[in-house]
């Protein structure tokens, strides 16, 4: 018994290093996140205001701008990558298939990349006399240079097709590693019975996977939530405000203008709020019983 | 109806090859172009490519900014692997209530999202700075000290120990080693397949990680390549050579690790799934 004792002390001694790192770089800045979206003032000069920054909240049009595109973002960009990475994998799945792993890989390259990395690359892909201009005036598809990065519209069209590009392959491997775990034999019945590709998908594939597609979709929903780096350097926020992500607004409140940590954690306790409601949104479609 | 769906699926996966490997081409292609000719959409290997790249060493920090990265993220990855796969070790071969629920506290972190907490996180290390300057505000040690453990490895070992052999701690034991000279001379060694995968995913989120260090590495001697090459992309007259060229220096470490590591690779991605 006193052996067993000492053995469970141990094992503290093992994780205590950890369970301070993520207490202190994560659970504290989390509850001090929470008591400054009650405090307002200039940089370090902060004093208790009540639910004045939660009011503030919905008078400001460029948190409410941020919140629309973040919103945005999320709606379109999550299920067209997931469908697309959804219909990649089930091809790709084919053993009788050539080339399966250079399409593969190739397909999952994108992921390697940076994300400031590939949005400088995509910035100056759409600039207004850039590559993919060129390509469609060549081939005939537009006559005048179509606005990618100074059109609000295209410009959000811009940063969902390179979210598209970079992540479609990462999520793709989640789903081929949980395809070679399907029973083939289930599809054999299937074709037996006269079910088509169509419904052998909808009916067999897609339930089977259900429980990577729930964690893609979450893993998806709180990357996209927090989107930066690629606003920042495809579009800084721009033209005006209307690419602006939540995160970027929070570093702006911070760091851009006059600092006010206050309403910037306020605006930061959205993201999490809406991190909780989706994932429990999500949980609740996918009808998981765990 | 086979016949048909063939052609079409080559179809489809050809288009997705080349929208993925465009980019990558366009990128190697434009560093060896001047600027004009990437303007101009040249799609050919030019003959630029040394101008460019000595243009980047004189004009643009970029062997500080490379140190910076490179110091960041081998000590971050070294240290992430160290304090992670302790603790991972720890929560399944220590198990007990009390851990079992602490370890559920920690998970929880996974799902915080990091824009919600850097303001607090620049206000604690504003704080050290009073007491500590050299882990404060606009130091290395500040880039990576709040990504030194995080759930996700800690998860990522605890699953990966499970397949460990306990055989082989009761050896330690009658050997005489101690609990933690089990787990360096045993565990460590035997494992080395999971540090690798682990390594991989570390490392390359730290010599890709933007945010953080934009917020808290301020002077122009402490930029990281993410940083630099932001500040590159904003440029009002850009050289294209000069900056793809930056570009595919700071892509090549993650794109080599891949091509060299593939399985590894592949594995430290799906850690968080499996088990």
């Amino acid at each position: 018994m006193k052996q067993l004792m000492k053995k469970n002390n141990i094992g503290w001694l093992f994780i205590i290093v950890s369970v301070i790192a993520i207490g202190m770089f994560y659970f504290y800045p989390m509850f001090d996140a929470l008591l400054l979206s009650f405090q307002s003032g200039m940089g370090a000069n902060l004093e208790y205001v009540g639910f004045g920054n939660w009011s503030r909240l919905f008078n400001d049009p460029t948190f409410i701008q941020a919140l629309i595109n973040t919103t945005t973002y999320l709606m379109v960009q999550v299920p067209i990558m997931i469908v697309l990475a959804l219909f990649f994998s089930v091809l790709l799945n084919d053993e009788t298939l050539k080339f399966r792993g250079f399409f593969r890989t190739a397909i999952f390259l994108p992921a390697v990349t940076s994300l400031v990395a590939y949005s400088v690359i995509f910035k100056y892909m759409f600039s207004g006399d850039g590559i993919v201009n060129q390509l469609l005036i060549n081939l005939n598809l537009i006559d005048v240079p179509i606005a990618f990065l100074s059109d609000g519209f295209w410009a959000k069209i811009v940063i969902i097709v390179a979210i598209t590009w970079r992540w479609t392959g990462y999520n793709m491997i989640f789903y081929l590693s949980a395809l070679q775990n399907i029973d083939k034999s289930i599809y054999e019945a299937a074709r037996i019975d006269g079910a088509s590709s169509f419904q052998q998908f909808l009916k067999i594939t897609v339930p089977m996977l259900k429980p990577i597609i729930l964690f893609t979709t979450i893993t998806s929903t709180i990357g996209t939530l927090q989107i930066f780096d690629e606003v920042v350097n495809i579009t800084n926020g721009g033209p005006g405000n209307s690419t602006i992500s939540i995160s970027q607004y929070i570093y702006d409140l911070s760091f851009k203008y006059t600092p006010n940590f206050g309403y910037a954690a306020t605006v930061s306790y959205v993201i999490v709020i809406l991190v909780i409601i989706l994932s429990v949104i999500q949980f609740k479609v996918a009808g998981d019983k765990e | 109806m086979k016949k048909f769906k063939r052609p079409l699926t080559y179809l489809f996966l050809s288009i997705a090859t080349l929208i993925s490997i465009y980019p990558f081409f366009w990128m190697i292609v434009s560093m060896t172009n001047e600027s004009v000719d990437v303007t101009q959409g040249r799609q050919l290997p030019g003959t630029h490519l040394f101008e460019n790249l000595s243009k980047l060493f004189d004009q643009v920090d970029m062997v500080t900014a490379l140190t910076n990265s490179a110091i960041i993220a081998i000590a971050s990855t070294f240290l992430t692997l160290l304090i992670a796969s302790l603790a991972g070790y720890g929560f399944q071969m220590y198990r007990s209530k009390g851990k079992d629920i602490v370890f559920n506290i920690l998970l929880l972190s996974m799902m915080i999202p990091f824009a919600s907490i850097m303001v607090p996180l620049y206000r604690l290390f504003g704080k050290i700075s009073q007491t500590a300057p050299f882990l404060g505000i606009d130091t290395l040690t500040a880039a990576f000290l709040p990504t030194i453990t995080t759930a996700f490895f800690i998860f990522f070992f605890k699953q990966n120990t499970k397949m460990f052999p306990k055989d082989l701690i009761e050896a330690g034991r009658i050997d005489g080693l101690s609990e933690i000279g089990i787990f360096f001379r045993i565990y460590v060694p035997t494992m080395k397949t999971t540090y690798a995968a682990a390594a991989i995913i570390a490392f390359m989120n730290s010599w890709n990680n933007f945010l953080w260090p934009l917020v808290v590495l301020q002077s122009p001697d402490k930029q990281t390549i993410p940083l630099l090459i932001s500040n590159l992309g904003s440029s009002y007259a850009p050289d294209y050579g000069m900056i793809m060229s930056a570009i595919t220096i700071a892509t090549l470490p993650t794109a080599l690790v891949f091509f060299f590591m593939q399985k590894h690779f592949v594995a430290g991605m799906m850690g968080s799934v499996k088990g």
